[in-house]
């Protein structure tokens, strides 16, 4: 008995792999945004907490209404602990209820190890309490590429797995989008250099950058480091590369003209917008691009959730003989 | 005896590792050779070990609709040889019984005709399907996986308490008790020879693949559960996994033409063999309840055309139905020529109205049980009932006096369990496993023991928070010797409570490096042993292996090593 090359999965469990990929690294880029701009409130002399908080609970996409003052205790509060899926806890949470449901299809391994991330989630929340939530942050840190590295080592590369990275890349776009955006508005607070180094250190990206930059750490080469990189893993360019060739894996037929799958072109034309554009055109158009940017990644998530996520035929009652 | 054996007291029931409460029975006496040095201080943290395992791996059944981890009690059941030669034989003679009367009601109706089960009897039972008469399987097999609940009594005869051949569950706690156990007593299994547990999956596959419908060679096999909200998800997940098959849901099946796909993301997939864990009233909207989401509208059509195959078959309830059971011993002599080789527990038929008002004045001494009861459902022990419970009881039994059986009530057989600091007997009863593929009923060595975890207690049903043990059958033969060090690593690891997920990782690591460098050993000598009889010599190859490579540092530490 021959196992083919190409063995479909059940839709149910695409869709549930497809979100344990984007909530691990939402967990893993909430957890480095906030750990990062937890410590720059502290450290930042003239840091606006008020102001500062509220910029970041907007990028992750939560609305505070006006008048009402926000701190760091407020920030950790809704981006760590908040059972809502927009939290790291929440996050977490959300992807080990989607692998409980998806337990036969992923390595027991990668099952058991998110499972004790969950289950070890609420005493490292109270160790956190006492020494910081750094150790908090730090602690997911780890579980997530502990997590990502047990896929990368115990899973074939077959449509789970596909799935998975493709999941995990488009949730990059998208913070990194929503990151760098705070950046690109008019008016956008702390536009000095300890900002530039804080995004960098938000998307895992300070050290890699300083490698191919030294320290000159200036808005043109860290917009271009984040969004073009060819080398760095987390980079949109990277990251948009890496979703494109996890579609084209999942639908391997191929047509003579150009790509009929809605998702492939849409993430395709992005990425080519942005690597053939130079440095002085993607500064002077950075907001619109990076809207652009977080449209892609939703609508190449619809795209890829009715390809793949929904039922192929719905049932319904026929008449007799009809 | 060490302390924690001091308070252990021998009821009147047979105890299975002390004949006498100075002489344990030979069987137990590895086991009691690692716990006697233990203290409640060293055992403490074993057994926290063997819960952190277990909560870990998600090891769970969902009561209330909460997640539970199923507890599991640190000293194993030891059963010898030679009483599970006797399990054995008499669970694939029970099994191969209820095959040929399913066989039979379904079909000829012989065994009605002759007058061996009145066919009231048959016609009455709530489980009997008019939906699967005349549904053929292709290799005769209705009984693909089933569950024969056995208990021991006062004189330490096996019996048997009820059958179990609709979805019997459970396995899956046979397998993590022994995964889990490895881990924690170690030392234990150093000196016996425990018959392993761990091809249970390989041989529920080849059973299901047996089962394919006919003129497919390659079937599609799924797992079909009722979702994450059952209280057995974690079996079906597991048993999915290990056979490498899909775990479906009603959801994800449909049906056209009499045939059943599942969508995937590579288009529509035939499925052929469902190995379903819902209940027959579930399975499937046009026939059985109309308002079910948790099978497949037009599954049953779809088996009857013979294009997928059910496992285990639709209507097997008949056969497990307790009053059928009072005339297994008949049938076992009608279809088999033989004698029962585990008897059942005496059982009162209370349609009978002379035993019925037997029963009726004795009911708090007897135990009664609903027929179609499964999970210790509905099921009232006399003696430990009061009043009120048996006036109900008396309405329901004489307005339905089919519904009923009744039973003496049996001491069932005790195993020392750790209850708070000490060990304390807890009455225990035993599910073996058989899985049925056509050719053989094969009996998974070891089983289910429960135990029912409060004193005096006798019902051992996890939903009534009941424990389970891992089950040891011994093999036949000599005592091996085989020196094991992870009990120290676990030690260490429970010395050291700071790293509690990394140690436990390690000895798991450690466990399965050590066990398939055991199995490449084992496999690679057999590959060479056939490579040298199919050619005569083997000169090309060579036991010894190249020496490793070593880089800059790694060279310089090896030589340090060397010189050491």
């Amino acid at each position: 008995m021959d196992a083919p090359l190409h063995s479909g999965l059940l839709r149910r469990i695409a869709e549930s792999v497809f979100w344990i990929g984007r909530y691990l690294e939402r967990s893993d880029v909430t957890a480095r945004t906030l750990d990062v701009h937890l410590r720059l409130l502290v450290e930042d002399p003239w840091a606006e907490e008020n102001a500062a908080c509220r910029s970041l609970l907007g990028i992750m996409g939560i609305e505070v209404p006006d008048g009402e003052p926000i701190g760091s205790v407020g920030v950790l509060d809704q981006l760590a602990y908040s059972p809502a899926a927009t939290s790291i806890n929440g996050a977490i949470t959300a992807a080990r209820e989607n692998a409980r449901g998806a337990r036969e299809i992923l390595s027991s391994e990668f099952w058991s190890s998110l499972n004790t991330t969950w289950l070890t989630l609420p005493e490292v929340r109270r160790r956190s309490e006492i020494l910081g939530s750094h150790v908090f942050f730090s602690w997911v840190r780890e579980q997530t590429a502990t997590l990502a590295g047990i896929v990368d080592l115990t899973m074939s590369r077959d449509d789970a797995w596909r799935l998975l990275v493709l999941g995990r890349n488009l949730e990059r776009v998208d913070m990194t989008a929503r990151l760098l955006m705070t950046r690109a508005l008019p008016g956008a607070p702390g536009r000095g250099q300890p900002s530039w180094m804080a995004l960098l250190l938000s998307c895992g990206a300070n050290e890699a950058f300083l490698r191919s930059y030294r320290a000159e750490v200036e808005e043109a080469s860290v917009i271009e480091f984040l969004l073009l990189d060819r080398l760095f893993p987390r980079s949109v360019f990277s990251a948009l590369s890496t979703a494109e060739e996890c579609l084209a894996e999942l639908d391997p037929e191929q047509t003579r003209v150009g790509v009929h799958d809605f998702a492939r072109r849409r993430l395709g034309r992005t990425r080519t917008l942005l690597e053939y554009r130079s440095t002085e055109d993607l500064l002077s158009n950075l907001p619109g691009l990076l809207r652009d940017l977080e449209r892609t990644c939703s609508e190449v998530s619809d795209a890829v959730a009715s390809r793949f996520f929904q039922a192929a035929r719905a049932m319904a009652w026929a008449q007799e003989g009809a | 005896m060490a302390d924690l054996f001091d308070s252990y007291e021998l009821a009147g029931s047979w105890d299975e590792t002390f004949a006498s409460a100075d002489s344990p029975r030979p069987s137990y006496e590895s086991i009691l050779t690692a716990l006697q040095p233990l203290g409640a201080a060293e055992l403490q943290p074993r057994v926290d070990a063997l819960a952190r395992t277990f909560m870990n791996r998600g090891v769970t059944f969902a009561y209330d609709g909460q997640e539970r981890p199923f507890p599991t009690d640190i000293v194993p059941r030891v059963i010898d040889a030679d009483e599970w030669d006797l399990i054995d034989r008499g669970v694939q003679q029970r099994v191969r019984t209820l095959e040929a009367f399913l066989a039979d009601v379904y079909g000829p109706g012989q065994v009605l005709a002759d007058g061996i089960v009145p066919r009231e009897v048959v016609l009455t039972s709530n489980h009997f399907h008019r939906e699967s008469f005349g549904i053929e399987p292709p290799n005769g097999v209705r009984i693909h996986v089933s569950g024969i609940d056995l208990i021991r009594d006062t004189e330490g005869t096996f019996r048997v308490l009820e059958d179990n051949v609709r979805i019997p569950s459970g396995v899956s706690y046979v397998i993590e008790n022994r995964h889990a156990l490895t881990q924690v007593l170690p030392e234990a299994f150093a000196s016996s020879r425990v018959r392993p547990v761990s091809d249970y999956a390989n041989r529920l596959h080849a059973a299901l693949r047996a089962a394919a419908p006919y003129g497919v060679d390659d079937p599609t096999i799924v797992v079909l559960t009722p979702g994450v909200h059952n209280s057995a998800y974690f079996e079906h997940a597991l048993l999915a996994r290990q056979m490498g098959v899909e775990l479906v849901e009603g959801r994800d099946l449909f049906c056209a033409g009499n045939r059943v796909f599942m969508p995937t993301t590579a288009g529509e997939r035939p499925v052929h063999v469902i190995y379903r864990r819902v209940d027959d009233e579930y399975l499937d909207p046009v026939q059985f309840m109309p308002g079910s989401v948790l099978g497949c509208l037009g599954l049953v059509n779809a088996a009857r055309a013979g294009h997928v195959v059910l496992a285990n078959a639709i209507g097997n309830g008949v056969a497990d139905d307790k009053l059928i059971y009072s005339y297994v011993p008949d049938l076992i002599r009608y279809y088999t020529g033989e004698e029962p080789i585990l008897p059942n527990v005496e059982t009162y038929r209370l349609g009978d109205p002379d035993a019925r008002e037997y029963v009726l004045d004795r009911l708090d001494q007897l135990v009664l049980k609903p027929v179609d009861g499964s999970g210790g459902k509905g099921l009232v022990i006399g003696p430990q009932a009061d009043e009120r419970t048996l006036d109900v009881l008396r309405r329901k039994v004489i307005a339905d006096p089919r519904a009923w059986i009744a039973q003496p009530v049996i001491s069932m057989s005790t195993v020392p369990t750790f209850v708070g600091d000490a060990f304390q007997p807890r009455h225990v009863d035993l599910r073996p496993f058989a899985v049925n593929d056509g050719e053989k009923v094969w009996v998974l060595p070891g089983g289910l023991t429960r135990v029912a975890l409060g004193e005096g207690q006798l019902v051992v049903n996890s939903s009534r928070g009941g424990g389970s043990k891992d089950t040891w059958v011994l093999a036949a033969g000599e005592e091996r010797t085989v020196s094991v060090d992870l009990g120290d690593l676990s030690e260490a690891a429970a010395e050291h409570p700071t790293l509690p997920e990394l140690s436990d990782g390690d000895v798991e690591a450690l466990r399965q490096a050590q066990g398939s460098w055991g199995q490449a050993q084992g496999s690679w000598g057999q590959a060479r042993d056939s490579w040298v009889q199919a050619n005569g010599t083997f000169d090309s190859m060579d036991d010894e292996f190249a020496p490793r490579d070593f880089g800059p540092a790694g060279s310089s530490s090896a030589q340090q090593q060397q010189q050491q």
